[in-house]
């Protein structure tokens, strides 16, 4: 064969197989600028660390790396979407925009250019109908579950019978915090509480208005949908106030060691929501620090590990990676695209043989998510603070929630966006 | 008296107290801008860099010490001391004066006889490389700040005011915060302190001088770069006293930058160049703002505050364009 020929087909083999081999893509839209930066960074590099495990210990996903490319929103809107146009070029496999707003805004651009975003306890409640947000996943649990979870808690500690009860709802007065207020509506007339709104203005830092009305009040509890320095500010005014925290829950974004620590021992007993587990007592943290952290190769400092924020973020890529690899074994390829991998979210199976396998056993709750579904269960657990020991404490398991009452809603909102937006609604099986 | 009552006075001190924290920011922008006509937009920023810095000093971390690690492979993080809060606020201080030094020379020297808006966007430019800077070198994490401030409803108040309720009405006594009560009392001392200073002192009146007329200043002698110092230090020092006030609050992180917000109504009302103006505007803000929420709040969806503020300014500025103690605008043809 003539030698330039050579040269030219193992130009275009090498060409070729380096295509094969790209990178699989995940974008991390994260923010470590700005007012909620303290809450970006962990949750960022909880991400960035998992994939970076992944590769150093396993050699990526099904032998194929895992990039994860990042961009700054600072919680911003408007810079998220630039992120999003920013970086779709890059054949990303899914989105985590950890921002309700820049979710609201991603919705019909990711349904249009066919690529999943995973929205983690946060974003568009109702996307949890895969017939309609086809693109869109929310699972283990949205914002009306929390509500519904901190409603069940109340109904727990009161025996069943809350009727007359008083419930006060401090809220960013955003769209994020506005999310629980329909749920909360519909429990309170189905469990005879009453509920006070409560709003609060962005950023939060001065809440005496808001407090002075609780100390006038005396709601048997609050309730709290924060984030950011709305968060520290409040648990420091409860406790100025003498309001007792046992009684005071914050929905998962109102609790890390960020709110809690600055007030100091006062905080103890202030309980929030979540839907993982809390500490660092997990195999895999060991595998962490030993391929990532002690490698050299964490994202940040390597002092957030354990913390809230960061096992989230942990959790959020873990769930992209065994997402990753359910849709590699649906498409029977490892170099799998951004279709085949809402395949693999619409097909993911978190079993418990799964999780602990993967050195996380009990870290989420167990679910499987298929085409009607894109939200799983619901299941969500409350955490408690210890001041004494600085740490949080899971005290209860994984609980579903109310779906008698969430169920109508999500039909109800996720229809009316449907015929809004005139969205053609998913088959499924 | 009626628990109602009652309830409206204890919004209305509130109101007073909260309306001291927004002067104390106010402050600052106040003295820059009277000493040099310059809108320091960074006044927010150095509340929060004081305060990081304060932290930093008190618990012993390395600054620098992320970037340190990164390039030298090193795990410090602590000197291992503590140190007394005094100490910290003094060496704090130390760290004002010399990034006062710095931003007059950096900056403004090479600003003089600029416009007041080139020495605004410059103010904005240092804003943003303070967030940065102050980022790099103390990290970013919410940080406790504890120099021992009390804080918490003031018992002693809750329990005298207690009878004061009619019997058998539904009354918990009076709730003030006895972090804001020191707040108070610290403003105070400023204003005095400031007040006095820049009546009774040599360079307080070349202050005043420079304030008056910077190229009648300069004639007589007075050095406009020296005051320009002098200026910025203590504009830093009661950066620092607003971050220590609101970082006591919730920690010490990035949206203590943001109380820049609280303070920008203020000195619309109060004025951009009256110390008096600012205590008093702040006053004026902080009681508006909280007995407009506790009364129309609840009929119109609450959170009121933050555009309530703004609003009240507004109508100040319509009848007084210059703020109730601002300098009057005379135009000469």
């Amino acid at each position: 064969m003539n030698p330039l020929k050579i040269v030219g087909v193992a130009l275009i083999t090498s060409l070729a197989s380096t295509a094969a081999m790209a990178d699989l893509v995940f974008p991390s839209l994260s923010y470590r600028t700005g007012a909620y930066g303290a809450n970006g960074i962990p949750f960022a590099d909880g991400y960035a660390d998992y994939f970076t495990l992944v590769n150093e210990r396993d050699g990526g996903i099904g032998g194929i790396p895992a990039k994860v490319i990042e961009c700054e929103t600072g919680y911003n809107t408007q810079k998220g979407v630039e992120c999003y146009e920013s970086t779709k070029g890059e054949n990303p496999l899914v989105y985590q925009p950890l921002s309700t707003g820049i979710t609201y805004q991603l919705i019909p651009k990711v349904t249009a250019d066919g690529i999943p975003m995973h929205t983690m306890g946060y974003g568009r409640t109702s996307a949890k109908n895969g017939t309609v947000f086809s693109n869109v996943f929310n699972y283990p649990a949205n914002y009306w579950d929390g509500a519904s979870h901190a409603i069940n808690h109340i109904l727990s500690e009161n025996g069943g019978d809350i009727k007359g009860k008083n419930v006060a709802l401090v809220y960013h007065n955003s769209a994020y915090g506005k999310e629980p207020i329909r749920t909360l509506n519909e429990l309170s007339a189905k469990h005879g509480f009453k509920l006070a709104e409560v709003p609060v203005d962005h950023p939060g830092q001065e809440q005496k208005s808001q407090w002075l009305q609780i100390r006038r009040t005396r709601p048997d509890y609050v309730l709290m949908w924060g984030w950011g320095v709305m968060n520290q500010v409040a648990i420091q005014e409860a406790v100025n106030i003498g309001y007792p925290m046992e009684n005071f829950i914050g929905i998962w974004w109102s609790g890390s060691e960020n709110d809690v620590i600055p007030a100091g021992a006062k905080a103890n007993g202030y309980k929030a929501l979540t839907f993982h587990a809390v500490g660092s007592d997990f195999p895999v943290f060991d595998d962490i620090q030993k391929h990532v952290v002690d490698a050299g190769k964490a994202a940040g400092a390597g002092d957030q590990v354990g913390t809230v924020l960061y096992n989230r973020g942990m959790y959020a890529a873990m769930l992209a990676v065994e997402a990753a690899k359910t849709a590699q074994g649906i498409h029977g390829t490892a170099d799998i695209n951004a279709a085949q991998m809402r395949d693999g979210m619409e097909a993911l199976v978190m079993d418990a043989a799964k999780m602990e396998s993967l050195g996380m056993a009990g870290f989420g709750p167990e679910f499987t998510v298929d085409c009607k579904n894109h939200g799983g269960p619901g299941l969500g657990a409350m955490q408690q603070w210890d001041a004494g020991a600085g740490e949080w404490k899971l005290i209860s398991d994984f609980e579903p929630s109310d779906m008698e009452i969430i169920q109508p809603l999500i039909d109800e909102d996720s229809n009316a966006f449907a015929e809004e937006s005139k969205i053609e609604l998913q088959e499924c099986a | 008296m009626s628990p109602d009552v009652l309830y409206t006075i204890e919004v209305i001190l509130n109101g007073l107290m909260a309306g001291v924290m927004y002067s104390l920011v106010a402050l600052g922008f106040v003295l820059i801008f009277k000493a040099s006509g310059i809108f320091n937009y960074a006044q927010g920023v150095m509340a929060l860099f004081a305060a990081m810095t304060l932290v930093g000093i008190q618990n012993g971390q390395v600054p620098f010490s992320h970037l340190i690690n990164a390039i030298f492979g090193t795990h410090i993080h602590h000197f291992g001391w503590q140190l007394p809060a005094i100490v910290a606020i003094l060496l704090t201080v130390v760290v004002m004066i010399i990034f006062a030094i710095l931003v007059e020379r950096l900056v403004l020297k090479h600003l003089v006889n600029q416009e007041p808006i080139i020495l605004f966007m410059a103010t904005i430019g240092l804003a943003y490389f303070m967030e940065g800077f102050g980022d790099l070198m103390w990290g970013s994490e919410i940080k406790t700040l504890d120099v021992g401030l009390p804080q918490g409803a003031s018992l002693a108040l809750e329990e005298y005011t207690l009878k004061w309720a009619a019997e058998g009405s539904e009354y918990y006594g009076m709730y003030l915060d006895k972090l804001d009560m020191v707040a108070a009392l610290v403003a105070l001392a400023l204003v005095i302190t400031l007040s006095l200073f820049s009546q009774y002192t040599k360079t307080g009146r070349a202050l005043r001088a420079v304030a008056d007329d910077h190229q009648a200043a300069l004639s007589v002698g007075i050095s406009l770069r020296k005051i320009w110092v002098i200026t910025w230090c203590i504009a830093g020092v009661v950066a620092m006293v607003a971050g220590v006030m609101w970082g006591s609050k919730s920690g010490v992180q990035f949206s203590l930058s943001l109380i820049a917000l609280k303070a920008l109504p203020v000195l619309i009302l109060g004025g951009f160049t009256s110390i008096p103006g600012a205590i008093i505007g702040g006053l004026i803000i902080g009681v508006g703002e909280k007995l407009f929420e506790y009364s129309i709040g609840p009929l119109i969806g609450g959170a009121t505050e933050n555009w309530f503020a703004y609003v009240l300014a507004l109508f100040f500025l319509v009848f007084r364009p210059q703020g109730l103690f601002g300098d009057k605008i005379i135009e000469r043809v």
